[in-house]
């Protein structure tokens, strides 16, 4: 994770990332503006969620209910943040001519709403029992 | 607000981008702004819901305030996109700022569901 440290300071730093490579084809940075705010919209959906079990399933036991807006909640933050890195990451590379970094994120995210799903399918049918 | 209709190109106009990437930018931007206003009014409807306490006052008044810097945050990047010639590109701080008002909305809603 050093290259995720590296890419914090760039965040704040605009000027360091227009010292490399060259301003790529304004319409490849736009391209990438758009995959950002896509990527941020993803993580506000997440936070609307968080805000959604918390408040229309009132009828969950309280461990449950809290854990899943939790869970919900710290994704969307994740999202946020690798969106933000990933940004990074391409204009970067878009400047030195390099290939686009590949993410495994996708499908981590995938896979965690799918759990996440099925966890709230269990908890609804099992949950509203007890 | 918007680009000038085209036709007659006015002073300053830029040779039409048949990709229209600009205007898409600015509607992703829009479609953002509209993700945050979503989560933002259910952060109110959490706060006005639950019996009201303190904290929950204060995270509930720091959603709005979040909500509002994002509008900010959208509208410069629009008025930028819209201006005509080549857009700038996003700078980092920018894209940070953004970033940094989702999170700080996801701390507030933590504080909000404990």
């Amino acid at each position: 994770m050093t290259g995720f440290a590296r890419n914090l300071r760039l965040w704040f730093a605009p000027e360091r990332i227009r010292d490399e490579g060259r301003t790529p084809d304004y319409r490849f940075s736009l391209a990438n503006e758009r995959t950002f705010l896509a990527w941020l919209r993803t993580a506000l959906a997440l936070i609307g969620g968080g805000f959604a079990v918390d408040q229309f399933l009132p009828d969950l036991r309280w461990g449950w209910r809290v854990g899943l807006a939790l869970a919900l909640l710290a994704a969307g933050v994740l999202c946020s943040l690798r969106a933000v890195n990933h940004w990074v990451r391409c204009e970067r590379a878009m400047r030195r001519g390099e290939d686009l970094p590949v993410s495994r994120f996708p499908a981590l995210l995938g896979v965690v709403v799918a759990v996440v799903a099925v966890a709230m399918v269990v908890v609804v049918l099992v949950g509203w029992e007890g | 607000m918007d680009a000038p209709a085209d036709g007659a190109p006015g002073p300053g106009a830029r040779p039409r981008d048949p990709g229209l990437q600009p205007e898409r930018t600015r509607l992703a931007w829009r479609r953002t702004t509209l993700s945050s206003t979503v989560a933002a009014v259910l952060a109110v409807r959490t706060v006005l819901h639950d019996a009201p306490t303190a904290t929950g006052t204060v995270a509930g008044v720091l959603c709005g305030a979040l909500w509002l810097a994002f509008l900010t945050l959208a509208h410069r990047r629009i008025r930028a996109l819209a201006a005509g010639g080549t857009p700038p590109a996003l700078t980092p701080r920018h894209a940070a700022a953004a970033v940094l008002c989702t999170v700080a909305l996801a701390v507030c809603a933590a504080a909000l569901v404990l």
